[in-house]
């Protein structure tokens, strides 16, 4: 009973900290979908960025964590920006296929310019000295750092859900999502709007990415290799929703850890039969509406 | 009142009534292939390669150009009918052309079950579901390794020669033939079908489906119809290729396959019948020339290339073309 116990708070927590970095690389992904209905494939590329970005921070110039987790964040969020102005804007009102041919394109450009930079082998994430080892509660230790993900990224949704329900930003945010033209007649800047939250969804992306280079290994190939399961996160949370993918999140991450762990001869197959039996019964995810 | 000397019908009907035609310019893919077969003989193995992948692409294009489904999930039909002639042959059913046929029709079962579910929803959630499809499809052929070999591959697969006379050969002779023979029976199908009250209705869908289901057209029926061709042909792409390498690996199946024939079909023009013509071998010969001088980087060059593509000729290259035929007319 006690070994049962055991794996089933292992699977949750692992679940919790995989969870957490997969709503946080998505949630930009989301809103940027719903927002502007964007198929972003290239979402991931951005967190490759931010990891990079970190790993080379401190394994190389020996910058503290927190402020290269801050740099990731800016250099993705620069980039996102300086990438909406220049070429993604250009593509609002075109196909899905145009979308999708441009985002296929720039992950091609990201996976050899990372290949070119830091070589085909994985960086590997070397938390600080004060997140290494166990972190003691009183039943059971657990990792450090996964101890330092959860709490983080609940950090950080909070932070979100905040500024998105009580800031005149989110308002903005939440009237684009509802109604764009509607919101471009009472007076709002949608097109400055879709650059900010285009660079905020890049900048979190680029943030999960660095936080979670020891769950999802930060290889050149990351963009192609993870977006089945950004992907997923969104279209089960359904977009333009920030409450949906954390569901989704939740759900996927614990469901992938605790299949892998229990019934590992499956793989992820489950994980896609899940997919598809929610997308089946809810098509527009599990907080997505019809539009 | 003066009288009608000539009975001739307005323009556009004209052009209608002769799309079927076939024009002079329709077999010019064929003699480059043909030609190609006697000048490069030493480069078989890609140009089968690229056959291969002209029909996979083919078939893309009837559900994708015509039918507008935006699809990411195309490989399942690819690689389920790669490993069908794959396994079959390594149970002894070693006959080219039967494993051919039973590899179109168990793509086409999956495409009718797939497509009766699937293609009720549109959009994203379809897009997702094709890709979630095709990821669950690759994910039970890596774990059944007792069947496809996991991620081993599928080995030792042996073919006979095909209708007992033509034995594969090293210098892939036969390989090129039967794919180009093949090819050239998938593209006779195809242009009937596109050209075809079905074809015609395909488009419609395409264009504004709320219209055709004001008019009665069986319009969830057809789709999963030309679901199903399209998922028979590319099952017979992917049988060609488990037979003409002998091999079967999980990349069949693979998200990598699925999203390159879509771009290689983009990239030529979709819903045009000859992008997949233009599109494939350009995209292939670039990426073999590219990774040839630029091992490490030459994604790159294909990047800036999709990118060009997506901002500049939004109708891929026979978008192009048309359009500077129809400037140099002008003048």
């Amino acid at each position: 009973m006690d070994a049962a116990l055991d794996s089933a708070v292992s699977i949750a927590f692992h679940g919790l900290a995989f969870a957490m970095v997969l709503y946080i690389v998505s949630v930009g992904l989301s809103i940027t979908m719903g927002l502007m209905g964007f198929v972003n494939l290239a979402h991931g590329a951005f967190a490759a960025v931010g990891g990079y970005v970190a790993i080379t921070l401190m394994n190389q110039a020996q910058v503290p964590f927190p402020l290269s987790l801050l740099a990731a964040a800016m250099v993705g969020g620069v980039l996102g920006m300086v990438l909406e102005r220049t070429l993604y804007r250009q593509l609002y009102g075109s196909t899905e296929l145009n979308q999708v041919l441009f985002t296929i394109g720039l992950i091609f450009i990201a996976t050899a310019a990372a290949r070119w930079i830091w070589g085909p082998l994985s960086q590997p994430l070397r938390p600080p000295s004060y997140l290494q080892g166990e972190f003691d509660l009183w039943f059971r230790s657990f990792p450090a750092y996964r101890s330092f993900l959860i709490v983080a990224g609940a950090v950080l949704v909070t932070l979100l859900w905040l500024g998105l329900e009580r800031t005149r930003f989110g308002a903005q945010v939440r009237a684009a999502v509802d109604n764009r033209r509607m919101a471009q007649s009472v007076g709002i800047n949608t097109s400055r709007l879709f650059t900010l939250t285009f660079a905020l969804g890049s900048a979190l992306a680029a943030l999960g990415g660095a936080l979670g280079a020891d769950i999802l290994a930060l290889d050149p190939d990351y963009a192609l290799e993870h977006l089945v399961y950004f992907l997923i996160v969104v279209a089960v949370g359904g977009l333009g929703s920030i409450k949906g993918p954390f569901i989704a999140a939740l759900a996927l991450g614990t469901a992938d850890i605790g299949f892998k762990y229990l019934l590992p001869q499956f793989g992820a197959f489950f994980i896609y039969a899940m997919t598809l039996a929610v997308l089946l019964w809810r098509p527009h995810g599990l907080f997505g509406r019809a539009r | 009142m003066t009288a009608v000397t000539e009975v001739s019908a307005p323009p556009a009907i004209r052009e209608l009534s002769r799309r079927h035609r076939l024009r002079i310019a329709e077999l010019l893919p064929w003699l480059i292939a043909v030609a190609c077969f006697f000048v490069f003989p030493d480069y078989l193995a890609l140009g089968t390669q690229i056959l291969i992948s002209t029909l996979f692409a083919l078939s893309l294009d009837l559900i994708l150009g015509y039918g507008g489904v935006v699809t990411l999930g195309q490989a399942a039909f690819f690689g389920v009918g790669a490993y069908t002639a794959g396994i079959l042959a390594v149970h002894g059913w070693t006959e080219p052309l039967t494993g051919l046929v039973a590899a179109g029709l168990v793509a086409a079962v999956l495409g009718m079950v797939t497509g009766v579910i699937l293609l009720r929803t549109e959009g994203l959630t379809l897009l997702m579901l094709t890709l979630v499809v095709a990821a669950m499809i690759a994910e039970g052929a890596n774990k059944a390794g007792a069947w496809t070999g996991g991620a081993d591959g599928l080995q030792g697969i042996t073919i006979s020669p095909i209708l007992g006379l033509f034995r594969f050969d090293l210098f892939r002779r036969t390989s090129y033939v039967y794919a180009l023979v093949v090819l050239f029976l998938a593209w006779i199908a195809v242009r009937a079908i596109v050209h075809s009250p079905f074809g015609r209705s395909l488009t419609g869908i395409r264009e504004n489906v709320t219209r055709m289901h004001a008019i009665g057209s069986p319009v969830l029926g057809r789709l999963v119809t030309a679901y199903a061709i399209a998922g028979a042909l590319s099952g017979v792409a992917g049988a060609l290729l488990a037979q003409t390498e002998q091999f079967v690996s999980l990349e069949v199946l693979s998200f990598g396959r699925s999203g390159t024939v879509v771009i290689m079909l983009i990239l030529g023009g979709a819903g045009r019948l000859y992008g997949a013509f233009v599109g494939v071998p350009l995209y292939m010969l670039a990426q073999d020339q590219l990774a040839e001088q630029f091992p490490i980087y030459w994604s790159s060059g294909i990047g800036f290339l999709l990118i060009a593509v997506a901002l500049g000729a939004r109708g891929g290259v026979l978008d192009l073309w048309d359009g500077a035929v129809k400037r140099l007319r002008r003048r």
